[in-house]
């Protein structure tokens, strides 16, 4: 029998880091405000209290300083876990993630690897305000040498926080915010997948919805409304947007013959738009309608009234199947 | 006129020397607490500093020429800046880290680096050029291009060497510190300030060395800063110096005990060396469009080599010792030289080889696209 327990999404990423912290004595977490405060979505809730303040450290505030200390203590073998508090407070530290972290590993010709993972809530639906509700993660896939991934469960949070902090590689390990208060199962013995799978959520026939973070409930809830309409559609998760595991995702554009891809982030340039290319690249004589991308806008993330219009929701979504259908 | 205006800096703390520009001895009284660390150097290091700085000034020429001759992509002179150089490398043991910039020819090669690896990073073969894991390289970390962004790599290596209890034992045989280089331009980056905030907040052994070397490209200092840069350590809540950066005796002394007392968990300081650099600032740089020929006449007539032959002549120093040194720098520019012009560019695929250290599915399709079509160019020409 296995053991799991119903925890929410938050509260997965805590118990995961509670047992990267307890199996490993290199792992560290650094941030602000992840000591007796938790973070700001106590996701460290009880961990300084729990491993030490030399473990679990409170920084300055300065996400340059995070990640650019990160790597030297990676140099001096340790395992940093750096939280980065908002998503559109990442970008202080680009330089050290881009061209110092991204890089380390290659510049070194492999004799040093850099085991870091930047954990980064991201994406909206919570109505914050400006700065608080992005999707940075092309800057990341764009960049060689960094490894980018998003949970959308809690059973994936639990487990994947652990992988990122094994792999060898710096990951960027995007929380989907608005995920962090929804209850799962964790099974708490075994992983399902490995860290860089993608996977089939949703069994159908029609149209293959693909997506990651928190659009994969979103497409989940189209797939539900476009079932009632006599449309079966086929959900795939992705969770790791670099590098991508195409299997599943050609697999089921294969058997459906369309596809939409749904994110929060802009659309131009972005990890939709590589997946639809390269969908259409690998399984041409299989589609019966071009690949169609739901996206943000291509505009800076509006103000939160408006996040509602800009956001990809079940309606967006089925416009989309609407029109793939219509091929 | 603001009210800011009529605010003026206070006074520049006194340049810390021993030895001044003409070679006499002629400690400042700021150099007081400092001479019993120059008084305790050997006739022996006093000949290893001078030697340091010939053969360091010999590879650097050599240099310069291969990137003229077409060797080199590019070339960071460190010319002029040997005493800083010297004196601080010299003032560190064995078992602690050096965190470089990329002028810092002399402090790698000190360490233990073949000059070759600098070259190799210079003649566009390696982002790296040497293996800092390798114990033969001393402790020395790759080159770092992006102005100041070492220094938080620096800091965070500090806080593990405090972190795992490897400094501030009290055995300074043992206990690790770390030194960081990095610039006049690089100190008004943001990561420099976030390596003195991280190194305050968490004590790290380390030594911030500053060499202000008056040009950031064309930028003079003046433009970085108000006010001695030395001073900008005291606002973080460390000790701080300015020294003459062209006296190898002050450079060497001001830093070794500001690496002792870091070792001795006393935390970090900063250290401004003050010193010129003679040369471009790359290859690719044109000093006549931005600074006079007197200032650079003037700044010869305090060339660390010469007065620290002169110093040396005073002590005795013979005219065979000077002469070994010039013909064994000459010989060492040679070597580098020969193997430096037989670096070949790496195999393509190596390319792909280390961009991760985890296996990468798109790493290995895109090294077998390369393998498969660089084969079928071969067959096109068969």
């Amino acid at each position: 029998m296995s053991d799991t327990t119903t925890l929410p999404f938050g509260k997965a990423l805590n118990a995961g880091l509670r047992k990267a912290l307890a199996d490993d004595p290199r792992v560290l977490l650094m941030g602000e405000d992840i000591g007796p405060l938790g973070g700001v979505f106590r996701v460290t809730e009880g961990l300084q209290a729990e491993f030490g303040d030399r473990r679990v450290i409170d920084t300055p505030l300065a996400e340059s300083g995070i990640l650019g200390t990160a790597i030297g203590l990676a140099m001096a073998g340790f395992r940093p876990v750096c939280e980065i508090q908002f998503d559109g407070f990442v970008f202080p530290a680009f330089d050290q993630i881009t061209s110092q972290l991204a890089k380390m590993t290659n510049r070194h010709e492999g004799v040093l690897s850099m085991p870091i993972v930047i954990r980064i809530p991201y994406g909206g639906h919570i109505g914050a305000v400006e700065h608080h509700q992005e999707s940075p993660e092309t800057y990341f896939t764009h960049t060689p040498g960094l490894r980018v991934v998003s949970p959308s469960t809690a059973n994936d949070a639990y487990w994947m926080i652990q992988e990122a902090i094994a792999s060898n590689d710096p990951v960027v390990f995007l929380e989907p915010k608005s995920r962090y208060w929804h209850k799962g199962e964790v099974d708490l013995e075994a992983s399902a997948l490995p860290l860089h799978a993608s996977r089939i959520v949703r069994r159908g026939t029609d149209v293959t919805l693909v997506g990651h973070g928190a659009m994969v409930s979103v497409l989940l809830q189209a797939a539900a409304l476009a079932e009632s309409e006599g449309t079966s559609c086929e959900v795939v998760d992705v969770r790791s947007l670099s590098p991508i595991d195409y299997g599943p995702v050609l697999e089921s554009v294969r058997r459906t013959g369309r596809m939409v891809y749904a994110q929060e982030a802009p659309g131009f340039v972005s990890v939709g738009s590589e997946v639809a290319a390269t969908v259409a690249e690998k399984a041409f004589y299989a589609l019966e309608a071009p690949v169609i991308r739901v996206s943000g806008f291509d505009t800076p993330f509006p103000p939160a009234k408006l996040e509602g219009v800009y956001l990809p929701d079940p309606d967006r979504i089925l416009e989309a199947v609407d029109r793939s259908l219509a091929y | 006129m603001t009210p800011l205006d009529d605010v003026a800096p206070p006074a520049d703390p006194e340049i810390i020397s021993v030895l001044a520009a003409d070679g006499s001895y002629a400690p400042t009284p700021s150099a007081e607490p400092f001479l019993p660390l120059v008084e305790a150097l050997t006739e022996t290091d006093l000949e290893t500093f001078y030697r340091d700085m010939v053969t360091s000034r010999a590879f650097d020429r050599q240099a310069t020429n291969l990137q003229r001759q077409g060797q080199l992509a590019l070339w960071p002179p460190s010319f002029g800046q040997e005493a800083a150089q010297v004196g601080s490398i010299r003032a560190a043991r064995p078992q602690d880290h050096i965190f470089p910039s990329y002028r810092e020819h002399i402090v790698a090669t000190i360490r233990g680096v073949d000059p070759v690896g600098i070259i190799r990073l210079m003649r566009g073969v390696s982002h790296g050029g040497w293996n800092p894991l390798d114990p033969a390289n001393g402790n020395t970390r790759l080159y770092t291009l992006v102005l100041g962004s070492q220094t938080l790599h620096a800091t965070g290596y500090g806080m593990g060497l405090v972190f795992d209890g490897r400094t501030g034992t009290g055995d300074p045989e043992r206990d690790e510190a770390v030194i960081v280089y990095y610039g006049d331009g690089a100190s008004s980056q943001g990561d420099v300030h976030e390596a003195m905030v991280f190194a305050a907040s968490y004590r790290t052994p380390q030594v911030f060395f500053l060499q202000n070397n008056q040009w950031a490209i064309s930028v003079p200092v003046a433009v970085q800063s108000r006010t001695a840069l030395s001073r900008r350590g005291y606002g973080y809540g460390m000790p701080s110096h300015r020294i003459d950066g062209n006296d190898v005796l002050i450079s060497y002394a001001v830093t070794r005990h500001a690496l002792e007392a870091a070792r001795a968990g006393e935390g970090p300081s900063a250290i401004e060396a003050v010193t010129y650099r003679r040369g471009a600032h790359t290859t690719s740089d044109d000093p006549t469009k931005y600074r006079t020929g007197s200032e650079e006449e003037g700044w010869a007539l305090r060339d660390p080599i010469a007065r620290l032959r002169t110093y040396l002549e005073g002590r005795g120093a013979s005219a065979a010792f000077f002469d070994e040194v010039d013909e064994g720098a000459a010989a060492h520019a040679d070597d580098v030289r020969t193997r430096a012009v037989t670096l070949t560019a790496p195999e393509a695929p190596s390319m792909f080889a280390h961009v991760y250290t985890d296996d990468h599915p798109l790493m290995a399709e895109q090294a077998r696209w390369l393998a498969d079509y660089e084969a079928s160019l071969d067959g096109g020409d068969a």
